[in-house]
């Protein structure tokens, strides 16, 4: 085992102000279980689960209240123990709205608990693989795509390298830096079980160098452990956490266009992502908790809190003191890709990293301007798009146009907006404009 | 004279010959006879090209109407003027035609409804819809950004605080407003109905009270007033039955919410 500086570095990219200081020294602390939780259906990429309960059930913690439904999809479970009160419809973070199961929970807090394996270095992989799937677990990095299926690469793919995701590039999160700090040797157990399932022979740990701390528990950690095992120090640059541009930084690797990690023998998992597979296989608890950061400068403190999954997130800015003066804006995740949110009885998800809250002193009101053509979106877009041009065609409603300049190979990091003169919502316009081809491309038969 | 010009003049007019050969062949046994009846028939069909009929454009919909019997009153901007003209040129019988109009189903505009957010985006419904959930109170009412109005064709929609409304003498009802509306509530609802329940919001009556001051807080008093069926109760919400449109002028003056409007 070894630590080494990245050997490559993706072209483009920015430097945020990363503010991580307001949260990262606060050690996780679980919240105190919420009343209520509501818990939605669809916390995953893929088709919502089918809830199996009705109101007027009780159920324990961990128990499946709704099922996998369909093949790119993720089953739910309880987050606490308590009695289902109804079953109804929310809005959730991304805007969407969706089903949800509402759950008053009680303070006798019975587990449910799937069977663990003690001995996994000798157990079946198909059965570790159904165990992360019964578990419902999904990468906790913030699209949440099925694990279950991203580990089950076709057999024309093999997978010679498992990156450890720690990056955690957006600023003020903090959430995976202080799991890599507090659960170092589980999250290595995780990354084995991992490792162990792909039979991938390379195991890289990414870890941005903004977070010396993190680095020296891992290589504590990971001293004694067997193979072609490092640690990539990684330089400090948004978005170094973004799977293509960690691949090519980690092994050089490009995955190609419309591509995914494993056709370049890859496959990425976010440290938290690991920790939940420890989590399932060893505890026998499915994906119902994770780290939250709540942070910005309008909470009164600022933390890194251990969520059930459904929690609202008014009772998230409550246990960290509530809002210190006037919140302007609250963005649910990070300031980078997060998505803006209008109330807080909006619930937290498998993918919740973070609920940012910000003064208006941190929140300007931009407006936009024409597109001065300076370029410096082309400089600092990671996938080496053109956004200046894709926008213009967006906006003149030709997204045929911006098709067919890789419109779709945008990966919505935000760069190219953070850095125009202009103030141009390009990162919208992008939205729009995919979401328009998704809608064309559902519709052909 | 410059052999030049002898010259080229020769080779011109040669290229010109040969290829006059060939069209004249190609048109004696390549050509594709076309039904003359389709030219005819787009020539009485409205020529808005709006895709209305649900085909490519006008010269598409006269293609379906003769060779593949489509009906012959697709066709709104026309109305049945249009569908009897091409009715009585192909000896065919045209169904009864309907005009039928645009109509949002909303009348909360910025003085009657509250923002919950301050909405920076894109001027894009859609857009706005995506970005949690829509600035608007009201989770069913009209984002007011437009969208329907920059998909018609002719005009017909005009945002005025906040609230898309459709100019009832302008609308072809093509339909493509009703498919740009990300609420969805925007219908193609008969040109003689004139009195309309404008709200779409389900919600129960306190949580419409909340964040509009004019949408439907499920009372009932209409389904008592035109009790011949007219409206009916969907949920917490007053719909009107086109099939059968009210015509209880009492209905205005009493609706506690004054969303029964006149449109």
């Amino acid at each position: 085992m070894q630590t080494i500086p990245s050997p490559f570095i993706f072209s483009g990219g920015i430097h945020p102000s990363y503010n991580k200081e307001l949260s990262s020294a606060s050690p996780i602390r679980e919240l105190p279980l919420p009343a209520r939780l509501v818990v939605p259906l669809s916390q995953h990429l893929g088709a919502p689960a089918k809830p199996i309960v009705k109101p007027g059930d009780t159920v324990k913690a961990g128990q499946l209240i709704a099922e996998q439904n369909g093949f790119i999809s993720a089953p739910v479970h309880a987050p606490a123990a308590g009695k289902i009160a109804a079953l109804e419809e929310t809005l959730t973070a991304s805007g969407r709205s969706c089903g949800a199961i509402i759950i008053e929970t009680d303070s006798a807090q019975e587990w449910s608990l799937l069977p663990t394996f003690s001995a996994w270095q000798t157990a079946d992989k198909k059965e570790l693989l159904n165990q992360i799937g019964v578990a419902g677990i999904v990468g906790m990095g913030g699209a949440g795509f099925p694990t279950r299926v991203k580990l089950s690469p076709p057999t024309d793919k093999p997978i010679d390298t498992l990156i450890l995701n720690g990056a955690e590039c957006e600023p003020y999160l903090t959430a995976d830096h202080r799991l890599m700090l507090e659960c170092t040797k589980e999250i290595r157990i995780g990354a084995e079980i991992v490792r162990h399932i792909l039979g991938a022979k390379t195991l890289r740990i990414a870890v941005e160098d903004n977070k010396p701390d993190a680095i020296a528990a891992l290589e504590k950690a990971f001293q004694d452990i067997d193979g072609d095992v490092a640690i990539t120090v990684l330089k400090t640059s948004y978005p170094q956490g973004s799977e293509k541009q960690q691949i090519y930084s980690v092994t050089g690797r490009q995955v190609p266009r419309g591509g995914l990690p494993m056709d370049v023998g890859c496959v990425v998992e976010n440290v938290s992502t690991a920790y939940a597979v420890y989590d399932a296989v060893l505890k026998g608890r499915p994906l119902v908790r994770r780290v939250v950061s709540v942070t910005g400068d309008a909470i009164h403190t600022p933390s890194n809190l251990l969520v059930p999954s459904g929690t609202l997130y008014g009772d998230l800015v409550a246990a960290c003191g509530g809002v210190k003066g006037k919140a302007a804006k609250v963005i649910s995740g990070g300031p980078m890709m997060g998505f803006a949110v209008s109330s807080l009885t909006v619930p937290t998800g498998k993918t919740t990293s973070g609920l940012l809250l910000f003064s208006s002193s941190k929140v300007s009101c931009f407006t936009s301007q024409a597109c001065i053509s300076c370029g410096r979106c082309v400089d600092a877009c990671p996938m080496r798009l053109t956004p200046s041009e894709l926008s213009q065609f967006i906006e003149s409603d030709d997204v045929d146009g911006a098709e067919k300049i890789s419109l779709m190979d945008c990966i919505e990091c935000g760069s190219c907006a953070f850095v125009c003169p202009a103030h141009r919502p390009l990162v919208h316009h992008m939205r729009r404009g995919k979401a328009i081809v998704m809608a064309k491309r559902s519709k052909k038969p | 004279m410059d052999p030049i010009i002898l010259q080229s003049t020769l080779w011109l007019g040669g290229i010109g010959l040969v290829s006059a050969i060939a069209l004249a062949v190609a048109d004696k046994y390549l050509s594709v006879p076309e039904d003359p009846r389709i030219g005819k028939v787009t020539g009485l069909l409205s020529g808005a090209n709006c895709g209305g009929c649900g085909y490519a454009g006008c010269a598409d919909y006269a293609r379906a109407i003769v060779l593949q019997d489509a009906e012959l009153n697709l066709c709104t901007p026309g109305g049945s003027a249009c569908a009897n003209a091409i009715a009585a040129f192909l000896g065919k019988a045209a169904e009864a035609l309907e005009k039928r109009t645009a109509l949002v189903l909303c009348c909360g505009d910025n003085a009657e409804t509250v923002r919950r957010a301050a909405y920076n985006g894109i001027n894009d419904c859609a857009a706005a819809q995506a970005t949690a959930g829509g600035d608007k109170g009201c989770t069913y009412g009209c984002l007011g950004y437009g969208s329907c109005a920059r998909v018609c064709p002719v005009n017909a929609i005009a945002i005025s605080n906040g609230l898309a409304k459709v100019d009832k003498n302008r609308c072809i009802a093509c339909g493509k407003c009703v498919a740009a509306c990300p609420r969805k509530l925007i219908k193609l609802v008969p040109s003689s109905a004139v009195i309309h329940v404008l709200c779409h919001s389900k919600d129960k009556g306190p949580t419409v009270k909340k964040v509009c001051g004019t949408g439907c807080i499920g009372c009932r008093l209409c389904t008592k007033i035109a009790d011949d069926g007219a409206i009916f109760m969907d949920g917490f919400l007053a719909v009107v039955d086109y099939t059968k449109p009210p015509t209880h002028d009492e209905l205005i003056a009493k609706c506690p919410s004054h969303c029964i409007r006149k449109a």
